[in-house]
């Protein structure tokens, strides 16, 4: 930059009002409540940075997760002004000036902001068997299979969930019904439905989300799809979803069993 | 989590496919109804051949009200299994229901607000559709220019005012759900998409209540202008004419 480029005047910075959801299950003295804190803005300021700044400055005692800082990992999911999303994606500057932090509903509270969304997706991938089924032996010397660059583009695309549970929060299905398995679960599925690998056939697919707590609980609020941080296309996955679990219904129907 | 093997696995496909068919049945017919009953707004002559066209006239020669209660009685049938099937989303405790509005109140998202108008308006829908087609059922003749107006003006209209609103708010947020849960938005449109269809739901809405209380408005009108002659029924134009 040359000497006289015009030297930008900052504005007068704001001072952020935050309100924080505090609780420790594990003290039976705790109360859960809403605790203040304020600071400064500075440009640029995510709500990692915020809540890193209070931690160090004002209270070390404030619970919540971060990892990467970066998006990929999820662990920082929470309610921003009562919607999920990730706070170190989230710039202050695209708040109001008072902000209010909640932890995600569904999900076990360890503490404060902090869940156990980990516990949560286990029981969900377990029950929902979100892995590759295969019935032949893997040969780990053999040349892997290959597969249409448009199939693993596909396949990737839906791959690319994090777990950070915000379609579970943002879901008035999950947060009603505890046994109902989310977008995360429903999306999984159609990712392991289009992997070639995955020999599991429709049938098996319609065990695993062919009743009430999977596909057909779903009411379609959409509140998955507006608040997946990674912008999943989970609206078109799970109408998908849908079709081929109801034809597989209806054509179970008609089918005898075997062995009957 | 529970498997559907054991009885019936195929039950919840068919529960689902039937609470979206008999939901679109429905609120597609309730369109042509609105249009029909709408028909006052052209003439009187119009309901008239509207109310006859129903009861079979221009087929048979001859008026069959009990075609009428037919219908009317496939419609309540229709409500009934669209009912019972919608009732698996209701909440279902006091837990569920404070989970549920607790939610709604935090997370202001429009699609999860609507979904609450949808049991809202349903709920309402239970009770006030059934007093309105047992009239319809029991005295399918009294369809017609005239007599809808009594019938609007002495005792009725508080009651098809709130029907007007409920169904209309019902079935356009239920054709819209229907769309958003079977079709698939694909690529970088879905976003636009989505808009547009809220849109057009809200077009809906607006369009079917504004065309039900200029309808009510004109058959109340005709009401208080015929006050004076109860019973009396509309003599057609077209029969006297000819």
């Amino acid at each position: 930059m040359s000497d006289t480029a015009p030297v930008t005047v900052e504005a007068t910075p704001r001072t952020l009002t935050l309100e924080i959801f505090r609780y420790n299950p594990a003290d039976p003295a705790s109360e859960p409540h809403f605790q203040t804190y304020t600071l400064e803005e500075t440009a640029g300021m995510t709500l990692f940075i915020a809540l890193s700044l209070i931690r160090e400055e004002q209270d070390p005692g404030l619970q919540f997760d971060f990892v990467c800082r970066a998006g990929i990992c999820g662990s920082c999911a929470m309610l921003v002004n009562g919607t999920p999303t990730l706070a170190c994606r989230t710039l202050t500057q695209s708040l109001d000036a008072t902000i209010r932090l909640a932890p995600l509903p569904v999900f076990e509270l360890i503490g404060d902001l902090s869940v156990n969304t980990g516990k949560w997706m286990r029981n969900m991938s377990e029950a929902l068997e979100t892995w590759v089924h295969s019935q032949e032996a893997e040969d780990l010397h053999a040349m892997e299979e290959k597969m249409d660059p448009a199939l693993a583009e596909s396949i990737y695309e839906l791959e690319r969930c994090i777990e950070c549970g915000c379609c579970v929060a943002g879901c008035g299905t999950a947060i009603m019904r505890e046994s109902f398995v989310g977008a995360v679960g429903l999306n999984k599925i159609t990712r392991f439905q289009l992997d070639p690998r995955d020999q599991r056939s429709d049938a098996d697919f319609y065990e695993l989300v062919g009743t009430d707590e999977g596909i057909f609980g779903c009411m379609t609020l959409l509140g998955c799809q507006d608040v997946c941080p990674k912008n999943l296309p989970l609206q078109s996955q799970l109408a998908f979803l849908r079709r081929k679990m109801a034809r597989t219904g209806v054509a179970m129907t008609f089918q005898r069993r075997p062995g009957k | 989590m529970q498997r559907s093997i054991g009885v019936s696995p195929w039950l919840p496909a068919w529960m689902d496919i039937t609470q979206s068919a008999t939901g679109l049945i429905l609120a597609l017919f309730m369109w042509v109804h609105m249009f029909l009953v709408s028909s006052i707004l052209i003439s009187h002559e119009a309901m008239y051949r509207v109310a006859k066209l129903f009861e079979g006239y221009y087929i048979f020669g001859q008026s069959y009200p009990a075609l009428v209660s037919g219908a009317v009685a496939a419609v309540l049938l229709l409500m009934m299994l669209h009912a019972l099937l919608a009732m698996r989303k209701f909440p279902q405790n006091a837990r569920q229901y404070q989970l549920f509005l607790g939610h709604k109140k935090r997370f202001r998202h429009p699609d999860t607000t609507l979904w609450w108008w949808q049991v809202v308006t349903g709920f309402l829908l239970f009770f006030l559709a059934p007093m309105h087609l047992f009239g319809m059922f029991s005295q399918p003749d009294m369809i017609g220019p005239y007599a809808s107006a009594s019938r609007v003006y002495h005792t009725h209209w508080p009651l098809y005012l709130v029907l007007l609103f409920a169904v209309e708010l019902h079935g356009a947020i239920g054709l819209y759900r229907i769309t958003v849960k079977w079709w698939s938005f694909k690529g970088v449109e879905a976003d636009v998409l989505h808009r547009r269809l809220t849109r057009v739901k809200w077009g809906m809405s607006v369009f079917f209540i504004v065309l039900g209380l200029l309808t009510l408005t004109a058959y109340y009108r005709l009401g208080v202008e015929m006050q004076d002659q109860p019973g009396l029924r509309y003599s057609p134009a077209t029969e006297v004419s000819q």
